[in-house]
């Protein structure tokens, strides 16, 4: 067989898994955050934070607990790391410089785990497992709450009408934001993680908390590893599209990614919840078609970009790699490069960031691929609960452009989409590409930082841009080459991992709270219908057009110049 | 004012426990029931997948080593691998990829360098390498710069030489390699390979069995 078509089939095997647990898992969540019952260990949880779980929130409150959830995580990891010179449990490593803790904790709370630091000789158990590895799951689930925020203006008022039975009813009221992090937590991230943990161990990914470890070696001397909760930590690592790997090497290393079975598997981890968001969406606002349209949309994108990745990377082009006979450096044997193109573009497609080849090693094609799938937003289908609300911009903004075709007031799914709609949405699609290529600007303009870069030419300036790319998109993946523990990176990148995961949150939960607040509009003959091909289309056309008129220039400068040269 | 810092103060105040909570949920109650199952049942696997030859561990089998003689079958270069920087109490490996471009200078010389001295080392007195024979693995670093195998083609371009090194013949040294490589999981997943440390292993028992 050859490694192409083995490629595809591993494709298919993938997609065959994902659309058998599109549905149950889709109406599961569904079920979660419509559900008006507590489970006896979320009301004790309640409990212990001291809030009311029944209260319904207005989008300032939503807002208020989003927000000050996760400065109270930044400055826990923060401080966590400062002194874990001192913590029990911490194999003796030293306690993390000032820069690198605030980037760090700033790249875990914005589900980015961009990292700077080289995990296995600078983060001990306590912090790995206690600190980095909690936030991964409530950093997502914080992500899921916003999405189902928004995606609860546009369902109401009427799904709550009918589910609550008598009580007054106010507009504008998005839900409860502590019972649905709690939810997500306890009820879709937990157990899904328990299972997955469970597989990957079976592969061979190590679990245990002996400290460091030396082992004799066959080939003379010995070599030291470190144990650790690993499998627990790579299975809500995927699950949660959060990607911050135990080990440098990250899913490229074979204790977190141990065979081609859970190479494949974690893949599925990855893209499981975002696609299957997109169902509980459709159930929610009350019409599965709903949910289709914008699952074609990002599924034809995910795979239209498979398909390149898979062309530019089999063809091999660089000089290294055509003296080499194949595109294998920084890629593994047992993954080989059909699988590792799936991995590097389904990583890049979330807000995961994993990687289980070196994107900085790809053709220069192929890194431009990684590239772009984060500067589309990250949406197709993007990182858990992130993904579909960036998406469902992006719909407001197709719904938009095709209202101004006709000369008619857009609306989306019986909402009116009018100028306070519009605005929202305008500020949430420009806070990343500015983030992004004004620090890249300051970077390159400055004497310095240029000093970090391990390539030179086309691709060094790549590196820098990636680095801001996948900080503002909360991605995580980098560059590698990037010497990005300097204090200049480490603090404007923590900015934009912060400002790129926080500000676009404001705009969706303050469009979600002005969706809410209006009375649905009845469907006419002049309404466009979202749930057909032609809106998946002009979806799939608004973003390829949006993403490429905004950042066509600096791709040119980077990933095209390189790709184009050889 | 008075109104609004005590708000702010009190939903922090929420936050924090909030956090508490979680983080022994998923910080200490998760890992430790997962670090129970995966002991109970994976024992080998949870504790990284030891390999002993008479009682003695010689390392892992997930883990490439580095530093075997001629006599014995080539891994894959390694070298993003480094060594630690920091807490530098301890030696550990330092997992990690060159992140060299395909167009970058160094990464070229590395390349074009192996790839001649792989066809060096393996030409016997009967057997001729040829450039064109040598495969992209044989000459590339891995991601991790720890990847335990290499592929069917590069353990072939061997045996000539593994065979010479140690007086066996080339038919005995084909034999153990095509026993070692593991196809594509269930036909289809990931590469064909064969894992160095368990070749170089099963290569020193037949040679001390003659």
């Amino acid at each position: 067989m050859s490694p192409e078509l083995a490629g595809v089939l591993q494709l298919l095997a993938l997609i065959a898994a994902l659309a058998l647990a599109y549905r149950p898992l889709g109406d599961y969540m569904a079920r979660v955050y419509s559900s008006d019952k507590h489970l006896r260990v979320e009301k004790w949880i309640y409990r212990g934070i001291g809030a009311n779980p029944n209260t319904e929130m207005r989008w300032p409150a939503y807002l208020r607990g989003v927000l000050a959830f996760s400065a109270v995580s930044v400055l826990f990891l923060y401080v966590l790391q400062r002194v874990q010179g001192s913590l029990p449990g911490s194999l003796g490593f030293a306690s993390i410089d000032p820069d690198q803790a605030f980037n760090t904790a700033a790249s875990f709370v914005s589900n980015t785990n961009w990292q700077s630091y080289y995990g296995e000789q600078a983060m001990g158990h306590v912090v790995q497992t206690g600190g980095l590895a909690v936030q991964n799951f409530v950093s997502s689930a914080v992500g899921i709450a916003v999405a189902v925020g928004l995606v609860r203006g546009f369902a109401l008022p009427h799904s709550r009408l009918r589910s609550s039975g008598g009580t007054p009813i106010r507009t504008g009221e998005l839900g409860n934001f502590w019972a649905d992090m709690v939810r997500g937590v306890v009820r879709i991230l937990l157990p899904l993680s328990v299972i997955a943990a469970i597989v990957l161990v079976a592969c061979g990914a190590i679990q245990n908390f002996s400290g460091i470890h030396e082992a004799g070696q066959f080939a003379g001397g010995s070599q030291q590893w470190n144990g650790g909760a690993v499998a627990s930590q790579e299975a809500i690592k995927e699950i949660g599209t959060n990607g911050g790997g135990y080990f440098n090497a990250n899913s490229a290393h074979p204790f977190e990614n141990p065979n081609p079975f859970s190479n494949l598997f974690e893949i599925f981890l990855i893209l499981l919840i975002p696609f299957s968001l997109t169902r509980t969406f459709g159930r929610m606002v009350g019409s599965l078609k709903q949910g289709y349209a914008i699952l074609a949309t990002m599924a034809t994108i995910w795979l239209g970009f498979i398909c390149l990745m898979w062309w530019t990377e089999f063809a091999h082009h660089g000089p290294a790699f055509e003296i080499a006979g194949g595109a294998m450096e920084g890629k593994e044997q047992r993954f080989g490069i059909g699988a590792s193109s799936i991995f590097s573009i389904s990583t890049t497609l979330t807000s995961t960031g994993a990687v289980d080849s070196f994107h900085s090693s790809n053709t220069g094609l192929g890194g431009g691929l990684n590239l772009l799938g984060m500067q589309l937003g990250e949406i197709a289908p993007g990182g858990v609960g992130s993904g579909l609300y960036g998406m469902l911009i992006m719909a407001i903004i197709a719904v938009f452009i095709a209202g101004l075709m006709v000369g008619r007031t857009p609306e989306y799914l019986g909402k009116k989409i009018g100028t306070r709609e519009i605005k929202l949405a305008a500020c949430y699609i420009l806070i990343t590409p500015a983030l992004v290529l004004v620090f890249t600007a300051f970077a390159m303009a400055l004497p310095t930082p240029a000093n970090s870069m391990t390539n030179t030419g086309a691709h060094g300036f790549s590196e820098i841009l990636y680095a801001y790319t996948s900080g503002a998109n909360n991605n995580g993946s980098a560059f590698a080459g990037l010497n990005a523990d300097t204090p200049w990176f480490n603090t404007t990148i923590g900015l934009a991992m912060l400002l790129g995961r926080f500000l676009p949150m404001v705009f969706v939960l303050a469009l979600a709270g002005s969706l809410a607040e209006q009375t649905p509009v009845p469907a006419t003959a002049g309404t466009l219908r979202t749930e057909k091909p032609l809106f998946t289309g002009l979806l799939v056309g608004a973003i390829l057009i949006i993403t490429g008129l905004t950042y066509f220039p600096a791709l040119a400068l980077g990933p095209l110049a390189e790709g184009l040269a050889t | 004012m008075n109104n609004s810092v005590t708000n702010t103060a009190r939903l922090l105040g929420a936050g924090l426990r909030a956090l508490l909570v979680l983080t022994l949920v998923c910080g200490v109650l998760y890992p430790l029931a997962v670090t129970g199952v995966a002991q109970a049942l994976f024992h080998n696997k949870a504790n990284g997948s030891e390999i002993k030859v008479d009682g003695k561990v010689v390392g892992s089998s997930l883990i490439g080593q580095q530093g075997y003689s001629l006599d014995y079958f080539q891994p894959r270069p390694a070298n993003g691998l480094g060594t630690n920087s920091v807490n530098t109490q301890y030696k550990l490996i330092l997992s990690g990829a060159t992140n060299r471009a395909g167009d970058n200078p160094e990464l070229i010389k590395w390349v074009r360098e192996t790839k001649a001295k792989v066809v060096k080392d393996n030409s016997t007195a009967d057997y001729n390498v040829r450039p064109s024979q040598v495969p992209a693995d044989a000459v590339t670093s891995s991601g991790s710069g720890l990847d335990p195998d290499i592929s069917p083609s590069y353990a072939d371009l061997q045996v000539h030489r593994v065979a010479e090194r140690n007086r066996l013949s080339v038919a005995q040294v084909q034999k153990l390699v095509d026993e070692h490589t593991e196809g594509r999981v269930l036909g289809f997943m990931g590469e064909p390979r064969l894992n160095v440390l368990e070749l170089n292993v099963a290569l020193e028992e037949l040679v001390a069995k003659g």
